[in-house]
């Protein structure tokens, strides 16, 4: 293979492993079997985010909203089951506001042809809102003893593993499933590579794109009730900090093109990989926050530049929609 | 006082006409007019309180608008709230905005020691009187009610030293967001601390953002390094219920000591206290706050004083919430009651 042939997913994959061999020299404590699982489940749920999101973007689209998915139904749960409804019932509250919420965004981007960032950026906001002014009493939701049972989905162990990893892993083998081997799969990369091209050849591209976005809240919604259940409350305030950036990151850093029709799961568990693998042994060596921040942003100009040099621009390559 | 003193001349004379005039059978038992509290009542009524939180919708900032309404309402005061959540902008526009509009009092909440610090002194100058809740800024108002942050450093490290007596004498500390001046004062309280203590080891001082999901990734990694961990400073119950499932997940309840602080609110502190996963909260109970500042404010309006003329601090007293009164009924409070 050329040297101008290695894709984003090679750069990233070789940082990865190069940052990993260093840490595992000259960290002690680093390569430990127990370490690694932390280091994975630590970024399980950004993982489980990073899957939602590559469902999007392959079809060349992006959900901002993914963060209010995550935060608001999962704290429903929370909040009904504290106000005295059963467990069940507050979950199929939850999954239908998660529903509703999908199919608005769907049907905004596929029918109303708004474009994808504003849509869901409005979404996100009325969503976020909804939340914390009419359905929670307090940003951050607090578990009741009615849940017991339920933290398993965060803090249970299946086999030495830990229940996040487990459910991160189900997550990419059924996105995995249904990108290589379904026909809807196969339409969302033809909808990302040329929607109008796609739309010729007599694929139904609006119900994808609505489908599409419905399994991104869905799954959004998963990884907030694994948050949830793994800190015994929902923090519903993370809707204001910078997870989504940290979601585009692991989707972008692991080769997923914003223009669509390119990359898959593998792209996802790269990226979550090389984050994952940056926060744990910068956390082992106590870095300073500034300090994380400095070469967090250096290892991602490395990537970018890197991608740069090796697969250069031209009219060809540049596509419309390319951020 | 002239005006009380014509009112109390007139209510006597009144009396006396009173008297006068029925055919009261006896001079029998009468009452006595106290002085003042007609004035008090009249300088409080139809006065506003305005209140500027860094956020409503979460524990403190409700508890302590919830309080300020019980206590000063039924005087006739209204209580209204700007609330910019989070956003340091908003703040200091609403803050500006309510120069103009001139309530009797601003209750501020700072998000940090510099933003709103001129603007304070502006209002000051212009007639209102500023009290600063739990954060304060650069600029020293008529009034200060809040924690010791310090104070809270020293005491919550003061545990986790004691309770690393016979052990590893390796701590950890999770700290808030690098930007907040409470959670670096806090920190320096540790350090003063720490520095008397020279056989602890600090393995890891991080900065967990207030965010209870960064605080328990950081915890889980450092009690992977370092199983024989025997205690972790905390800088906020809120956050620190993430670094103590990190702790409850490594099945080290109990072993590793977990010092922390917050408001006291019943399901935040107590609930936690008492199921073990903290081991100290330092609560600066919240409705004791609000009575604080509705006290300042009913002394500041009813003395006349002029604003920034009289400077004060009202520091709060600390609860120390173990498994010892975690129980009580009294120990911590809960929003749904205070709103009643």
């Amino acid at each position: 293979m050329a040297l101008g042939r290695i894709g984003q997913q090679g750069i990233v994959f070789a940082i990865f492993a190069a940052l990993f061999a260093v840490f595992a020299i000259t960290l002690h404590g680093f390569a430990t079997p127990e370490n690694m699982l932390t280091l994975l489940q630590n970024v399980a749920v950004l993982g489980i985010l990073g899957l939602a999101m590559a469902i999007v973007v392959i079809g060349r689209g992006i959900d901002i909203s993914l963060i209010a998915a995550l935060a608001v139904p999962p704290g429903l749960v929370l909040q009904m089951v504290q106000d005295g409804y059963s467990f069940g019932v507050s979950l199929l509250a939850a999954l239908a506001l998660t529903l509703v919420f999908g199919l608005v965004n769907g049907w905004l981007i596929a029918y109303a042809e708004v474009p994808s960032l504003f849509a869901t950026l409005a979404t996100g906001l009325f969503m976020a809102g909804l939340g914390q002014s009419v359905l929670f009493k307090l940003d951050v939701v607090q578990w009741s003893p009615a849940l017991g049972g339920f933290e398993r989905l965060g803090q249970g162990v299946i086999l030495g593993v830990p229940m996040p990893i487990v459910v991160f892993a189900i997550a990419c083998g059924c996105v995995a499933f249904l990108l290589r081997r379904t026909r809807v799969g196969a339409y969302i990369y033809a909808i990302g590579d040329n929607p109008y091209g796609a739309r010729v050849t007599g694929i139904p591209t609006r119900p994808i794109i609505v489908l599409q976005y419905v399994l991104a809240a869905l799954i959004g919604c998963l990884a907030g009730l694994v948050l949830a259940a793994s800190v015994n409350s929902m923090p519903t305030r993370i809707f204001n900090s910078t997870l989504i950036y940290d979601v585009i990151l692991v989707v972008v850093l692991g080769g997923i093109g914003l223009s669509g029709g390119r990359g898959g799961v593998l792209n996802v568990v790269i990226g979550t990989l090389l984050i994952g693998t940056m926060l744990n042994g910068m956390t082992i060596m106590d870095v300073s926050y500034s300090g994380q921040n400095l070469v967090k942003g250096m290892v991602l100009l490395v990537a970018v530049i890197a991608d740069s040099f090796l697969n250069p621009r031209n009219e060809e390559t540049a596509q419309q929609g390319d951020i | 006082m002239k005006r009380a003193f014509w009112s109390l001349l007139k209510s006597a004379a009144c009396a006396l006409g009173l008297i006068a005039v029925a055919s009261v059978p006896a001079l029998a038992q009468k009452g006595l007019e106290e002085p003042f509290q007609a004035p008090f009542k009249a300088a409080l009524e139809g006065k506003t309180v305005a209140f500027v939180p860094v956020a409503m919708n979460f524990d403190l900032t409700e508890g302590w608008f919830a309080e300020l309404k019980k206590d000063l309402e039924p005087y006739g005061v209204k209580v209204v709230v700007r609330d910019p959540n989070w956003s340091t902008d908003a703040g200091a526009q609403a803050v500006t905005t309510l120069i103009s509009e001139k309530p009797a009092v601003m209750v501020i909440h700072n998000p940090d020691v510099q933003t709103y610090a001129k603007l304070l002194q502006r209002a000051e100058n212009d007639g209102i009187y500023v009290i600063q809740i739990n954060m304060g800024s650069n600029y020293r108002s008529s009034g200060f009610v809040g924690a010791n942050w310090i104070e809270i450093g020293e005491r919550d490290t003061e545990a986790v030293v004691k309770s690393c007596e016979g052990k590893s004498n390796k701590i950890a500390i999770v700290q808030g967001a690098l930007s907040a001046a409470a959670s670096a004062y806090t920190l320096k309280g540790v350090e003063n601390v720490l520095a008397k203590h020279p056989e602890i080891k600090v393995v890891s001082s991080q900065a967990a953002d207030w965010d209870a999901a960064k605080a328990k990734a950081v915890t889980q990694t450092v009690l992977k390094q370092n199983p024989d961990l025997c205690g972790i400073v905390g800088f906020w119950d809120g956050m620190d219920i993430g670094t103590a499932a990190a702790v409850k997940e490594a099945g080290l309840t109990g072993k590793v000591f977990v010092a922390t602080s917050g408001g006291g609110e019943r399901k935040g502190a107590c609930d936690l206290v008492k199921s073990g996963g903290f081991d100290l909260d330092l609560s600066y109970d919240v409705p004791t706050q609000g009575e604080q500042m509705a006290g300042m404010i009913k002394w500041l309006i009813s003395s006349g004083v002029k604003p920034g003329s009289v400077k004060g601090s009202d520091y709060t007293t600390l609860i120390p919430i173990t498994a010892a009164n975690a129980s009580n009924d009294t120990t911590c409070w809960n929003l749904g009651d205070l709103k009643k």
